[in-house]
């Protein structure tokens, strides 16, 4: 009997051997480094929101990283003019769809989609935004490690410098851009922790908050177990 | 309880005794507050496993009462707005943004939806360990069913409101699913869609549903259940009736009155199921993608098939079930026999109190046939769920086949093997 529960158990277990596997980077921590995630903010607003919308965040939620207001009007705010606004952006979709094929995706909730067995989203966004190379088959020439054949080209070559598909699928920068590779790589760092915290603002508030309920439970359970105790005294 | 007719409320003299006394010359409110609470007399041996029926009762208000305030911001509408986004998935995400405690109502009611099926299979898996579907209570037991096939369609659709690419594509799986019947499938299919694909349409009568005609029919069900259990009295670990051994007063010598002994054991019960279920609201409302699903964050795109279209998890048994016919026996098409045993497998548990034909009730006094196949049962339930969360393979295919046949082979043969089974005697009394 035991043998036969074992082996079915074990069954499943054969048949999920084959899979493709997908490799990603870990993404750093920046939930609660206030002028990474700033820094984040101000390379996304530069660099993506002129395609890209973030269209349920408002700019003046960016007070959560530690912006005033005053600071997001004088430095962030381009795409609109009310600080109450959400980052939409002017560029039609119909015309953005004949442009690149389709029309750039809404990243408001990106690092939340893009979560997977292989790893959370900020991981994948992480690996994606230093995984472009040169690929002159692509109508841009650009290519991408983790999203094949992707319509966006590598908007930040510039700091990035090009990498090109080496042997044994590995990248290779051939042309150095304006940052360090471990410059880059934080700066993405800061993009993504950005990215991320866009996707759930409140979720150092809620796992702040989770702690304080679970302690209110805690004395709860106590006083609630003495009633169910003192009541059932006479019960044999 | 049938009882004799409750003595009518006196008042003690107090304002608020003559108020009660005012209510209960009009309205049966002491018979109601005996029948089902202080003078129902439950068994005393009732242990962890008993928790499971309140606790489905209470997350069922909690889908209420946040389905409720959802409901006033939530926007059924599948069109795009400005910014391209289909206006029913960026209301969600002004609920979760812009809503004072949006996220927390909208995470309640998510994890809500999981913990619901979570609730409802172990009491399920409860009444099957102590035989609590067997005569007298086969009717409990039916409503009971009933309720879980209400579940289904509530959670069904309920999960296609957010409008993300696993709500849509999902909705689309099932419901092409109707359009396997012969003759009037294709119809059928258009009929429940209102359209020739899953559209507004959908969306807008999916809405309906879920939030009044199945909320409505549930909890119809749900007073039916308790009102079927109150008549014929709770079964008990031991699967032996307290109500012959009564005492000089009438009352089973085994049990002890609902309130306040049950109700304040529940709220124990409670207190700990919300620590659990406050852990996945506060530090994991994504239940690692199994309760809500990576996917899902993307906007609905009929144009845009996922790779993997994989139901939530508590479906993913009958998904597995479904998957799993892949030959045209007779003149039926594969994809029908599939919906067929998927719904046999959900309508097979109305009859379990006839297909069994143990002299005993509970486990604990039923030999090693019913023990060995309920635990290969529970196995298979488990390996159908998880490989309904997988894409196919031919060994997957081959593994859930064989679970598939076992599913049904625990029901079919269980009227062989539970009169076969050497049982233990059951005891006089309970046996704490």
């Amino acid at each position: 009997m035991k043998k036969l529960l074992f082996a079915l158990l074990c069954a499943p277990l054969l048949a999920l051997a084959a899979g493709a596997e997908l490799h990603l980077d870990k993404a750093p921590d920046r939930s609660r480094d206030f002028p990474a995630l700033q820094n984040g903010a101000k390379i996304f607003i530069n660099y993506c929101l002129n395609c890209h919308s973030a269209s349920y965040f408002r700019y003046n939620r960016l007070a959560d990283i530690g912006l005033t207001e005053q600071q997001i009007k004088d430095n962030l705010l381009f795409a609109s003019d009310k600080v109450g606004e959400t980052m939409t952006i002017a560029m039609r979709r119909a015309d953005a769809k004949q442009w690149f094929g389709a029309a750039p995706p809404d990243l408001t909730v990106i690092a939340r989609a893009r979560a997977s067995e292989f790893g959370s989203g900020a991981d994948w966004l992480y690996t994606y935004l230093r995984g472009f190379y040169r690929d002159d088959a692509r109508p841009t020439g650009w290519n991408n490690t983790v999203f094949a054949n992707v319509g966006m080209p590598h908007v930040l070559w510039e700091l990035q410098g090009e990498q090109e598909m080496g042997a044994g699928h590995k990248l290779e920068l051939v042309k150095p851009g304006k940052l360090k590779p471990e410059e880059y790589d934080a700066m993405v760092g800061d993009l993504v922790g950005f990215l991320n915290h866009v996707g759930e603002p409140m979720a150092t508030f809620r796992k702040e908050l989770g702690v304080v309920v679970l302690i209110f439970l805690a004395v709860l359970f106590v006083f609630s177990y003495a009633l169910k105790r003192e009541y059932w005294k006479d019960i044999h | 309880m049938a009882a004799a007719k409750v003595e009518k409320y006196k008042s003690d003299g107090t304002a608020v005794g003559g108020l009660l006394e005012w209510v209960d010359a009009r309205f049966p409110l002491m018979s109601l507050w005996n029948d089902h609470l202080a003078k129902y007399y439950a068994p005393k041996n009732f242990n962890f496993w008993y928790f499971f029926g309140s606790l489905a009762l209470m997350v069922l208000v909690i889908q209420i009462v946040t389905g409720v305030f959802l409901v006033m911001h939530y926007k059924p509408d599948a069109s795009l707005n400005t910014s391209g986004v289909p206006v029913a998935f960026a209301s969600v995400e002004y609920i979760m943004r812009d809503v004072p405690w949006g996220w927390l109502i909208r995470y309640l009611h998510s994890t809500g939806a999981s913990a619901f099926f979570i609730v409802v299979y172990l009491h399920m898996f409860r009444g099957m360990l102590y035989g609590s579907y067997r005569k007298p209570r086969e009717l409990v037991w039916i409503f009971g069913v009933l309720i879980f096939l209400c579940l289904m369609a509530e959670a069904f659709m309920g999960y296609l409101l957010p409008w993300g690419q696993m709500s849509y594509w999902g909705a689309q799986v099932i419901v092409n699913l109707f359009t396997a019947i012969p003759f009037i499938g294709p119809e059928l299919g258009v009929w429940i869609r209102g359209d020739f694909v899953i559209s507004d349409a959908t969306l807008n009568r999916f809405f309906s549903f879920h939030v009044i005609a199945v909320p409505l029919v549930l909890v119809g069900l749900v007073a039916a259940h308790i009102m079927a259990l109150h008549e014929v009295g709770s079964n008990n670990p031991d699967g032996v009736e307290i109500k012959k051994k009564k005492g000089g007063d009438g009352i089973p010598l085994d049990g002890i009155p609902f309130h306040p002994y049950y109700t304040v054991k529940d709220i124990v019960g409670v207190v700990v199921f919300l620590m659990v279920f406050s852990i996945i609201v506060f530090f994991a409302p994504e239940g690692g993608g199994y309760f809500l699903e990576f996917n899902n964050f993307f906007p609905a795109d009929p144009m845009v098939t996922p790779p993997h279209i994989a139901p939530v998890w508590y479906f993913t048994p009958y998904y597995s079930i479904l998957r799993a016919n892949t030959v045209n026996f007779f003149w039926l098409d594969a994809k029908l026999w599939g919906v067929i045993f998927m719904g046999l497998g959900v309508m097979i548990f109305f009859f379990l109190p006839w297909l069994d034909r143990s002299p005993v009730k509970s486990i604990r006094y039923r030999g090693p046939l019913y023990k060995g196949a309920l635990a290969i049962f529970v196995v298979c339930f488990f390996i159908l769920g998880y490989l309904g969360m997988l894409a196919p393979t031919p060994g997957r295919t081959l593994v859930s086949q064989i679970c598939t046949i076992i599913y049904f082979a625990f029901f079919l043969l269980m009227p062989i093997y539970t009169s076969l089974d050497k049982c233990k005697a059951e005891p006089e009394r309970v046996t704490g």
